[in-house]
């Protein structure tokens, strides 16, 4: 008797499987998300009644956080009817989280999306984010934005190639990799800034001859290695081709001349000593404030550094875009993380209203203002001294076609693969071969696969 | 045993005690709830390939085949076996050594030094993970002693070298784990009764043979309690990898599987195999702490 209610037990068990036992994500796929043509979309952000936007951010830094503060004031103070409820979280934290943001119920309306392959692609392939070509005839964000700059925000359905497709965000700010130098150093070498790369073997050798450290370099993280190894890629490399394989088009191969040469021209830096003795091991950001110490007459880092690096050096900083070849740029570089509407909010009109308004020209002012390298308009916001050389290499890369994306949207593991790679190789775990072997397998892979 | 076996069996004699299991409900529902229905959950989630947004396709166990078969995920296991050793064995080791000592010593000031040893217990792995971070940077602490004491031959990037990278994330768990066990050891000794060690000591006895007569039949329990607890700690080791070596450290040589599980369940979009991976963990964690309890209690039989 003590134990008659035990045969019940199998039931319960059961009942618990049948709760959970459904088969995961069957819940979130609901049609994808249409885009409407210009015609059929609202922009009159004034006459769309009382709304309330939910919006995920990451502008959290700093600028970042009193650019948005400042325009999401103003657009209160504009659409009175339309309420921001703003959500932030740190870059990494709205990363892990977004994805449970955009399958819920509670979706927000407006939010950062990555633009990598793991990110906007996955989403945009799960029908989570809702195309804005309509918006962009209807607001003229084709005129507004050149194409190299919507392309980094753009995928065809199936999420699998950035660049092609639909339009699905649209970014505040704009970011380079270049080369950030010491001038006080440069001058005590009795060199000028290096305008082709023989000057900039030369600059390397003298500050290695006079015992002073060529390249800042720091790669715990592994996130400095592939900045390096994209600069010897544009000593050597087309922006055309380099931009396909960034991006993983059809066709493109790791296995080439110049990607052996730019991989051979790294370890020959790391054989010269030129970069930090145990790199390995120094983080990033001891690595920049190292530099901004005065230790080391090159940096190769983003434009994310300006203000930092002007506040700490003044002006015996300077910034330079790598090196032309044979007359063509090419410069690492992206935008800054485009807002995105989901496939979920109840009020595109109103999401779109608010992407038009921070991306707005009067927007691009707040983001000078506030020490943030706007997507457009760079050169009339210009200021002096850093920031002013790291505004006009902007306005120079991205109205032509010289901005190569980083290496890591070529497939959802690239990130990993291309920076654990790189690490090592930079230690001679791996020599040249091998190394552009292991990017070639995880292209093939997710050709495989996909 | 007998007399509490009686004692049962009187109650048992009575009424059915069905009512004991309304007692258990507001734990049991909290339990369920939260434990057994999201481990079953991760269960029913494993059996399938799944990126987290779109439909999942359901692959039996193919997971778990291709967990061991994989390099990654194999590696993972491998490295943590490796901190096992790190942080259960040696703590545990040193910790019955130190606490013998300190008990043979009668040091004067022994609660500042139980103190001073579970300190590290107490500080936020984080803070113990940048900490360290610092101590083996290129210029830091420990290669700055090795240049002052000649050896500056031996001094490189710790955390940035393929080779000791591991065993810098060990040395940190071994010092974080040591006070725990110290000071576990400190109180099973300080139960023993006096007399004993004096009988031991007039039979002519040292410390050696102290030790292995008195002091560690008699901390069995406490052996156990140590090595179960530094054993979890080892198997989910994630914060103190995490940061003192970013995405898997030099040539992946730190991934450990709770890095695996973040890594697909929330960036590479692999929810079964991450959810696999975490079974298999919990089934290691049950495992292991089935064979310590057996094995410490028949130690003390």
């Amino acid at each position: 008797m003590r134990h008659a209610g035990w045969h019940r037990v199998p039931i319960a068990v059961l009942a618990v499987l049948a709760a959970v036992a459904c088969t995961p994500g069957s819940d979130s796929a609901d049609e994808r998300p249409e885009n409407r043509p210009a015609g059929q979309v609202n922009t009159d952000a004034a006459a769309m009644g009382e709304v309330t936007l939910t919006v995920w951010d990451q502008e959290v830094r700093g600028g970042q956080e009193k650019q948005i503060t400042a325009l999401n004031e103003q657009f209160q103070r504009t659409y009175p009817n339309i309420k921001i409820n703003r959500v932030a979280r740190s870059f990494d934290d709205l990363r892990t989280t977004v994805k449970l943001g955009l399958t819920g119920n509670d979706a927000p309306d407006v939010v950062q999306v990555n633009n990598g392959k793991q990110d906007m692609g996955a989403f945009v392939k799960a029908g989570l984010l809702r195309p804005l070509d309509g918006y962009a005839d209807a607001y003229g964000w084709t005129r507004r934005f050149p194409d190299s700059v919507r392309r980094l925000a753009s995928y065809p359905e199936n999420g699998d190639s950035l660049g092609d497709g639909n339009l699905y965000g649209l970014p505040q700010t704009g970011e380079l990799v270049g080369i950030f130098y010491n001038k006080t150093t440069l001058a005590a070498l009795g060199l000028q800034a290096p305008k082709t790369w023989d000057e900039l073997d030369a600059a390397l050798a003298a500050a290695k001859g006079a015992a002073t450290l060529p390249i800042q370099f720091g790669n715990l993280e592994k996130s400095a290695g592939p900045y390096l190894f994209a600069l010897l890629m544009h000593r050597f490399g087309d922006p055309g081709e380099e931009s396909k394989l960034a991006t993983g088009r059809a066709g493109v191969s790791w296995l080439t001349e110049p990607n052996r040469s730019a991989a051979r021209a790294l370890v020959d830096w790391v054989d010269k000593s030129y970069l930090t003795s145990g790199f390995a091991g120094l983080k990033g950001d001891d690595s920049w404030a190292n530099f901004a110490k005065g230790d080391g007459l090159f940096h190769i880092n983003g434009t994310w550094l300006t203000a930092d690096l002007q506040a700490a050096m003044g002006d015996s900083v300077g910034f330079l875009l790598p090196p032309e070849r044979e007359g063509t740029m090419a410069v690492t570089g992206g935008t800054g993380i485009p807002w995105a509407v989901s496939a979920k909010s109840k009020n595109p009109d109103a999401a779109a209203a608010y992407i038009n308004f921070i991306t707005a020209a009067e927007a691009m002012k707040v983001q000078a203002d506030n020490g943030n390298l706007p997507v457009l308009d760079a050169d009339k916001h210009a200021k002096a001294g850093l920031q002013g050389e790291v505004f006009a290499a902007w306005q120079r890369a991205s109205t032509s076609s010289a901005v190569v994306p980083y290496l890591d949207y070529a497939t959802p593991n690239a990130y990993e693969v291309v920076s654990g790679a790189v690490e090592r190789l930079l230690s001679k775990q791996v020599d040249v071969e091998a190394f552009l072997g292991a990017l070639q397998a995880d292209l093939d892979a997710s050709r495989g696969g996909g | 045993m007998r007399c509490r076996r009686t004692w049962t069996r009187a109650v048992a004699a009575g009424e059915p005690r069905r009512i004991g299991y309304l007692y258990v409900l507001p734990a049991l529902t909290v339990y369920v709830l939260f434990l057994l229905l999201p481990l079953l959950h991760t269960g029913w989630l494993s059996l399938f390939e799944w990126d987290g947004l779109s439909v999942g396709r359901w692959v039996g166990f193919d997971n778990y085949r291709t967990m061991f078969a994989e390099q990654g995920a194999g590696a993972a296991f491998g490295h943590v076996a490796v901190l096992m050793v790190f942080f259960g064995v040696f703590p545990v080791s040193i910790g019955l050594v130190l606490a013998t000592a300190l008990h043979r010593a009668r040091v004067r000031a022994l609660p500042l030094f139980r103190t001073a040893l579970f300190l590290p217990q107490v500080i936020a792995m984080v803070v113990v993970a940048v900490a360290w971070q610092r101590i083996f940077a290129p210029d830091g602490a420990v290669n700055d002693a090795l240049r002052t004491i000649g050896l500056g031959g031996w001094a490189r990037a710790w955390l940035g070298d393929q080779s000791t990278a591991l065993l810098a994330v060990g040395i940190v768990g071994t010092w974080v784990q040591t006070g725990l066990a110290t000071v576990l050891f400190l109180g099973g000794i300080g139960k023993i009764s006096g007399e004993l060690f004096e009988a031991v000591r007039l039979d002519g006895a040292g410390a050696p043979t102290e030790f292995r007569v008195i002091v560690l039949p008699a901390l069995g329990g406490e052996i156990g309690v140590a090595l179960t607890l530094t054993m979890i700690a080892a198997l989910r080791t994630f914060d103190l990898v995490f940061i003192m070596t970013p995405l898997g450290g030099p040539g992946g040589s730190t991934t450990v599987p709770a890095y695996e599980i973040y890594q697909r369940a929330f960036l590479t979009g692999q929810v079964g195999s991450a959810a696999a991976i975490g079974v298999a963990i919990t089934a290691i964690a049950f495992t292991i702490t089935f064979l310590i309890t057996r094995l410490a209690g028949r130690e003390r039989a």
